[in-house]
């Protein structure tokens, strides 16, 4: 389809204005110049379309070409998007590097998205034959795309017919039609791939509650704030709060299907840092590098401003497309922030009216319509599949001040909200959540899985219980001192400390203790609590405080989440529940 | 910029000046972001256009505008973005903001034009830094390791001694490992007239200036060469990391000055500012010269970047430290306290971190022992500064004899560990070794961080063969 074509008549850094563009669409693409940068229409005023453009603009000059191409920003979705690389505009940085020879990113390069020669194994669906009738969304056929992921040929979106032709089981590239559709006297010839625009969420059958948690292998997460499939969580922290790492771990382990990294507006050597840790670490649950199940869209900090908004959508559209095929899919971006700030330049530069601190007042629509896009979803098409897109967004507050505005928006639509706190980070206790400000609106839908393992609703509020308690003793202790304190709150004092120690602080580079699976945490849980009963039994038969405080099985739970699963469930855990309870005999027989 | 040019095109339309801003009744074919001249009774002064439309088109002049005159004045575009002449004859030689030469010398044969702004580097090339630079300087090398590749900067505060860490780490700093290229890019943005005295006397006297490259802007030169510095010092040694394969380390002081400009030239433009009067985009603007270092898997050099900034007021939440912190792997944070106690370089360990050290130290990059005895460091000192604010309270005297022995550890820690002499260049052997002496003050028992192996072979005790103080 070609577009109508115009002229630059201004240039004021990532912002063109064209003339001349009859009939353009808002939110359509166009080539800008010479090179045919890469822009988006995000205005229209008159006869003048305001482009947003996603490459370096200098040298553009009055009087350039502006073509339009007639479609919105799109993705291609298709065999090929796991373990890719992908800047915010869906080039693969690996191909632009092989095609280029520089190490650096220049403009108006132009590489498909996914692989034209790659040659894909197909196998058509056995549910579907010729003269069947297809629906939006049916599987026809599926191709095994790393050891860990089938890609699911699904019949696109807006598609649906008679089956007139279906390809016999072979080697396909992704332009090769793999199967037509007949609706009427129109036939579609559907290909492996499918381009969706990155803005318009993917249609889905039916929108369910998020009621299966989502397991992080973190306990603070797991355990006190649990996510669930298919919903939303944001993670906010000044910098050094450790919010990068505790990202990472959360894409690293999360159970789900596929992991989708969105660096917008961050560091580069992080992001080569968790790329290479994704292609050395090996999934715990199928023993297959992580990076066959992963896509990243890297768009560091230095590159062109406008390109953190598409990574964002890019990334959440890559989820749902994952999502529709039945999987569950985790995607972090790292930071919204970045892209905030991003939106608030461009909405400068159009001369619109601000709102709080610069930014534009539709920032908060903006964020809703990139968290609203997770949930958990029954897809659309036969055989019936359940999928989920959850969303972790990075937020970096100035200052680490939660008062601006894109925590403050962002918290209206998140259900989860983990508060990385400096203090906390400097004290070395990460992941450095803040219990006291931190919540999960999950924890309700989610109780009926905890509840099988343990009797988690119970700890879970005690555990709460106290941190609050010790939160309002310490204001007492700093005035005080601890030995006024009755020995009741000294030992919830002493509790606590265990609960932050040896439960809640977890590190990322122990290689046992970064992947907590449930059971595990429960079983810490357990002895905290198993602990703190047999203690409170004591003090009301005259022992005290400094007493418990010498047990040696004390230091024997605080070992606990440096032990493996097998080993804590084969002897360990049993052995230093034996021996809090001996120890515990011992001190009252004493008395 | 001393290259002949054509212009080409000109015009006299000025139809407006406002601060630095001068507006320009469009002509056909100027380009965004190209350079032009102005040229006033018989000087001129360079600018670039920020803004152009089919009517109109924004200059921004690097300087003062002074004496232009609407209608009269020409403003002469270039036909190109800001480029600089770079050479690996740059070596040993001090430049302004703008590459033109100040020590006298004539200007280096160009071996290539480079846009100042360069690019982004592929993050699908780059490589995680994990080798160690040894700076000479204990605090730093031992706990807050800087590695090739890395962007660390130092959070100072007017009056401290940053600019003699810098010169320090410039005389000192070299790349373990023998036959690779080690350079060392110095840039001074809007420093006083004393301080740019002091770089010049210490670069000329130092035996390391054929390894260094400076650049010097002072707070007199103009606004735009200051906001151009970091950007012409970076693309320098871009050209040296990349074609030439250089370990290349570029310091930056003092990035507040730039952040001032920057603020400055915004305020100019009548642009929405964000925190304090900065722009909403200083965090872009910061990353693009920061994100410039890193390690690639195609090329053998790396780029360092280590930014020196003082922190108005001492406050680490101020815009300009705290949006540094998000762009760089980690910060250098010196103390007012420290630094009245005598101590130097006065770094507070615990406010300072360095992201990337784990990847950098231990067998075969320092030394086997670098990552236990690091820890133990830390975390004896977090103690010993618990039981200082104890004694505080409660007095001396009630103290255990172990907690004394703490109160012993922090001081030597800070004046042997720490404090260090200006001229003095400690290997990283010679750093640990200086820690593990510091630690023998404390019994064995209480090294909770180290595993009895290394202990067994770095331990002053065992080493030595003799008992000491503790033992």
């Amino acid at each position: 389809m070609s577009g109508s074509s115009g002229r630059i008549y201004r240039v004021s850094g990532p912002l063109v204005v064209a003339e001349g563009l009859s009939g353009v669409m808002m939110y359509e693409v166009v080539r800008v110049g010479e090179e045919g940068l890469i822009g988006e229409v995000i205005a229209i005023r008159g006869d003048r379309a305001y482009v947003q453009v996603y490459e370096e603009t200098s040298g553009l000059t009055v009087g350039e070409r502006v073509v339009a191409t007639g479609r919105p920003l799109s993705a291609e979705l298709g065999p090929g998007l796991i373990g890719s690389i992908y800047d915010g505009l869906q080039r693969p940085e690996k191909e632009i590097a092989s095609s280029t020879g520089s190490i650096f990113i220049r403009r108006g390069v132009s590489v498909p998205s996914l692989s034209r020669d790659t040659r894909w194994s197909f196998e058509r669906s056995r549910d579907v034959k010729p003269g069947d009738k297809v629906n939006p969304g049916d599987l026809i056929g599926f191709v095994r795309e790393s050891p860990l992921i089938v890609h699911k040929i699904m019949v696109p979106p807006e598609v649906g017919g008679y089956v007139k032709w279906l390809a016999e089981d072979g080697e396909y590239t992704i332009e090769d039609p793999v199967a037509v559709v007949a609706s009427g006297d129109r036939e579609y010839e559907v290909r492996m791939y499918q381009l969706w625009p990155i803005r318009r969420p993917r249609p889905y059958a039916e929108k369910l509650n998020p009621v299966e948690p989502l397991i992080t292998g973190i306990r603070v997460i797991d355990y006190v704030f649990p996510m669930a499939k298919g919903g939303k969580a944001a993670i906010p922290g000044g910098f050094g709060t450790g919010k990068t790492v505790a990202l990472q771990e959360i894409t690293k382990w999360s159970h789900a299907d596929i992991a989708i990294y969105v660096g917008c507006g961050e560091r580069g050597n992080e992001m080569s840092d968790a790329l290479t840790s994704f292609m050395k670490l090996m999934d715990p649950r199928r023993g297959r590098p992580m990076m066959e199940r992963s896509v990243f869209i890297a768009n560091t900090s230095n590159m062109p401003v406008a390109a953190r908004e598409t990574s964002v959508f890019l990334g959440v559209t890559i989820g749902e497309y994952f999502r529709d095929m039945g999987y569950d899919v985790v995607m972090v971006a790292d930071s919204t922030s970045r892209w905030a700030e991003a939106m608030r330049e461009i909405s400068g530069r159009m001369e619109e009216m601000p709102g709080e601190e610069g930014f534009p007042a539709y920032l908060s629509s903006r964020l809703a319509e990139f968290y609203e896009r997770a949930g958990r979803v029954r897809a659309l098409g036969r055989p019936e599949r359940y999928g989920s897109l959850t969303i972790f967004g990075a937020v970096s507050p100035p200052g680490g001040d939660f008062g601006e505005p894109v925590v403050r928006s962002t918290v209206r639509y998140v259900q989860c909200f983990y508060a990385l706190d400096y203090g906390l980070a400097t004290r070395r206790h990460f992941p450095a959540i803040n219990w006291l400000l931190s919540y999960s609106l999950y924890t309700d839908f989610v109780k009926d899985y905890w509840n099988k393992l343990t009797s988690w609703s119970e700890y879970r509020e005690a555990f709460l219980k106290i941190l609050q308690r010790e939160a309002e003793l310490s204001d007492i202790v700093r005035l005080v001192g601890p030995e006024a304190l009755p020995e009741e709150d000294k030992l919830v004092l002493e509790v606590a400390r265990m609960i932050r120690e040896d439960f809640l602080q977890q590190s990322a580079l122990n290689p046992v203790d970064a992947y907590s699976p449930p059971e595990k945490g429960v079983m810490i849980a357990e002895a905290i609590m198993e602990f703190y009963r047999l203690a409170r039994r004591a003090l009301a038969k005259g022992a005290t405080v400094a007493r418990v405080r010498e047990l040696k099985s004390r230091s024997e739970i605080a070992q606990l989440k440096y032990y493996t699963l097998k080993q804590l469930s084969e002897e360990v855990f049993k052995k230093v529940v034996d021996d809090v309870r001996s120890e515990f005999r011992d001190l009252l027989g004493g008395e | 910029m001393s290259r002949e040019r054509l212009f080409v095109k000109s015009t006299r339309q000025i139809f407006g000046v406002r601060g630095s801003l001068l507006f320009v009744r469009a002509i056909g074919g100027i380009r965004y972001g190209e350079l032009v001249e102005v040229s006033l009774d018989g000087t001129s002064i360079l600018g670039q256009v920020i803004d152009v439309s089919k009517d109109a088109a924004v200059v921004q002049v690097f300087g003062s505008t002074t004496g232009v005159t609407p209608g009269k004045s020409v403003v002469r575009f270039y036909g190109e973005t800001i480029k600089v002449p770079v050479s690996s004859d740059m070596l040993g030689r001090i430049f302004d903001g703008l590459a033109r030469p100040i020590d006298g010398g004539p200007q280096p044969i160009p071996e290539d034009y480079l846009d100042i702004h360069g690019s982004a580097l592929n993050p699908a090339l780059r490589v995680p830094p994990s080798e160690p630079i040894e700076t000479g300087i204990s605090v730093i090398d031992g706990l807050l390791t800087l590695v090739r590749g890395q962007k660390l900067p130092i959070f100072s505060g007017s009056g401290l001694p940053h600019n003699r860490i810098a010169m320090q780490v410039v005389r000192q700093a070299a790349v373990r490992g023998s036959g690779e290229s080690f350079v060392v890019v110095f840039g001074a943005v809007g420093v006083a007239y004393e301080e740019a005295a002091y770089f010049l006397r210490e670069l000329r006297s130092m035996g390391a200036l054929d390894r260094t490259i400076a650049f010097i802007a002072p707070a007199s030169a103009s606004t735009v060469e200051k906001l151009a510095l970091p950007r012409v010092a970076l693309t320098a040694a871009e050209f040296l990391a990349w074609s030439y394969d250089a370990h290349v380390l570029t310091i930056l002081t003092d990035m507040t000055n730039y952040a001032e400009s920057l603020r400055e030239i915004s305020a100019a433009r009548e642009e929405v500012p964000g925190r304090r009067g900065y722009p909403g985009y200083m965090y872009t603007d910061l990353a693009t010269i920061y994100e410039r270092a890193g390690r690639v898997a195609t090329r053998k050099g790396s780029m360092t970047i280590m930014p020196i900034l003082t922190m108005p007021d001492d406050d680490i939440t101020h815009p300009i430290p705290d949006l540094t912190g998000y762009i760089t792997e980690g910060q250098i944070v010196l103390s007012r306290d420290m630094w009245r106690k005598g101590i130097y370089p006065p770094v507070d360990v615990f406010l300072s971190l360095s992201r990337l050290m784990k990847e950098g130290i231990g067998e075969g990059k320092t030394r086997g022992d670098h990552r236990e005895l690091f820890s133990q460091l830390i975390s004896s000192y977090a103690e010993a500064q618990y039981l200082r604010e104890l004694s505080a309270i409660v007095g001396l005297e009630s103290l255990t004899p172990r907690d004394k022995k703490y109160l012993d550890f922090g001081d030597l820690f800070e004046r042997k560990f720490i404090n260090q002499g200006e001229r003095e260049r400690r290997t990283f052997e010679q750093t640990l070794d200086v820690g593990w002496e510091v630690l023998s003050v404390l019994p064995e028992e209480e090294l909770k961080q180290i595993s009895p192996q290394t202990l067994k072979k770095y331990h002053v005790k065992y080493r030595l063969g003799v008992q000491t103080r503790s033992g």
